[in-house]
């Protein structure tokens, strides 16, 4: 599997994009939504939430278990993906695309997140 | 002894086609080859393919086999017709469930227990004690077989392209012994999935060819290989009870609400009885918990060990759930309060992370296929 270079990753398994105007995308990898199975609910922080990189936030809940989502940065919550909330196998189908789960402006990023070629050795 | 996890004769296969694999009593097992809810829904529409190899033969022979059986287990053992199989368990002297099992008599003389994996030696051992004094041996047959079961609707016709064996005269919870992809084998009609299908019981070294032989057969019609992880959810749907789950020693089969697999009325004594009958008397006069099926109206899973709860009292456990791909909402299996256990009885949640979720109480099972 192969993890887009645009992106970076945390060692718990999001992924976060470049941010635009300040705002990032996160969403979890094709390798940790293997990991977990078919998603069937996922919750996810709330518009106007404030998330800290690598506090909880949320939860994945795939057939044989529970997982808490993490938030690669800190910073305030601008956008949750409803569709994925609708129809959690997207989280399993398109991971990076619209298996999105949250849009986040940006207040702080830990130093430690990896790039596309350090976290396809982490994972691996 | 090592602690290394046991591998079945197909463990090769499974990690050639990308098996998750995980551990289960010991042994290193396929828990889903790629989406589990695609898994179970070929089994519930088509067929699938499992490796169960894990579970634990046990062969009773000799003059008094059916005696013995009869003495150690609650069933009614001599009664089964040769050919036949029966759902049934062993339980402690309390009255504790110590699995459950099912017993197919090959002959006369001959029965064949299969034992759940994480018991097998438990059931091994008091079959091997409760024997004295009787003219019967009990023979470790685990490393004897291996067991693939091709469970679903399309099963039997998939399975008719590879044997010359009567299908159609076998009936569900029998077996005969046949020839399948040209290799010998007992041919069961029985499973743990809701649906119809076979388990079939060969040598080791020939369970590949069979596996094979039955991928081959079967990709027209959609069969698919299976996980344990779907075999769970089939089982869930299907109300079946999981040992260490909804059965345990802490329990006798009348809490279980199967108490039917309990023969009193068999001849002579056997292990148990005493209390058995005590418990008996207690589920029919003043049962403190039952055994029901709670279906989600909100989409968050239950799990094992979370409580039931009403009113703000705990008043039961969850002993299995999972999301149902069948159904679409997550299920639960629970012993509840007796005054709460009543179908369509409202108020009742689940505590799931500190929030009560609102679940009805449903008689089980979930699933029954249409014949």
């Amino acid at each position: 599997m192969s993890n887009p270079q645009q992106l970076r990753y945390s060692k718990e398994h999001e992924w976060l994009s470049a941010a635009e105007d300040g705002v990032s995308t996160v969403g979890i990898t094709e390798h940790a939504a293997n990991a977990l199975g078919d998603v069937v609910y996922v919750q996810l922080p709330e518009v106007g939430d404030t998330v800290t990189a690598g506090e909880t936030c949320g939860e994945l809940e795939s057939t044989k278990s529970v997982s808490d989502l993490y938030s690669p940065v800190t910073g305030e919550v601008v956008e949750a993906n409803q569709d994925v909330v609708d129809d959690p196998s997207l989280v399993n189908s398109a991971p990076f695309e619209g298996g999105w789960l949250f849009k986040v402006r940006v207040a702080e990023e830990p130093e430690d997140l990896l790039s596309a070629a350090e976290y396809t050795d982490f994972a691996s | 002894m090592s602690n290394a996890p046991r591998l079945t004769a197909l463990d090769a296969l499974h990690r050639s086609l990308g098996a998750t694999m995980t551990d289960f009593a010991g042994w290193d097992m396929p828990l889903r080859y790629a989406s589990e809810r695609d898994e179970h829904n070929a089994v519930r529409s088509k067929a699938g393919l499992f490796d169960l190899s894990h579970m634990g033969e046990i062969t009773v022979t000799g003059p008094q086999a059916a005696a013995l059986l009869d003495y150690a287990l609650v069933g009614n053992i001599g009664g089964v017709a040769t050919g036949r199989a029966r759902y049934t368990m062993i339980c402690r002297e309390d009255g504790g469930i110590l699995d459950d099992l099912i017993v197919y008599r090959l002959g006369d003389t001959e029965y064949m227990v299969v034992a759940n994996a994480s018991n097998a030696q438990i059931v091994l051992d008091a079959l091997t004690e409760r024997a004295e004094g009787f003219d019967a041996a009990v023979r470790d047959d685990r490393d004897a077989y291996a067991l693939i079961a091709v469970q679903g609707p399309e099963s039997p016709g998939i399975l008719k392209s590879l044997t010359d064996a009567d299908l159609d005269g076998l009936k569900y919870y029998a077996g005969l012994p046949g020839t399948v992809a040209g290799v010998p084998a007992l041919i069961a009609r029985t499973g743990y999935t809701g649906e119809d299908g076979f388990e079939l019981f060969v040598e080791p070294r020939h369970a590949e060819t069979l596996w094979r032989a039955l991928t081959e057969a079967g990709a027209p019609a959609g069969l698919v290989p299976c996980g344990l992880s779907c075999r769970d959810t089939l089982r869930l749907e299907a109300g079946m009870p999981l040992y260490g789950h909804e059965l345990t020693t802490s329990l006798t089969p009348f809490d279980a609400g199967l108490g039917r697999v309990v023969k009193f009325e068999k001849e002579g004594d056997f292990v148990g009885r005493k209390a058995l009958e005590a418990a008996a008397e207690r589920a029919a006069t003043n049962p403190p918990r039952k055994l029901v099926g709670l279906v989600a109206q909100g989409r968050r899973v239950p799990r094992a060990g979370m409580a039931v709860v009403a009113g703000g009292q705990v008043v039961g456990e969850v002993t299995s759930g999972a999301p149902s791909p069948t159904l679409g909402k997550p299920l639960a299996i629970a012993y509840v309060d007796a005054a709460l256990a009543t179908p369509g009885t409202e108020g009742v949640g689940v505590d799931i992370r500190g929030t009560h979720e609102p679940y009805e109480v449903v008689a089980l099972p979930f699933y029954k296929r249409q014949k």
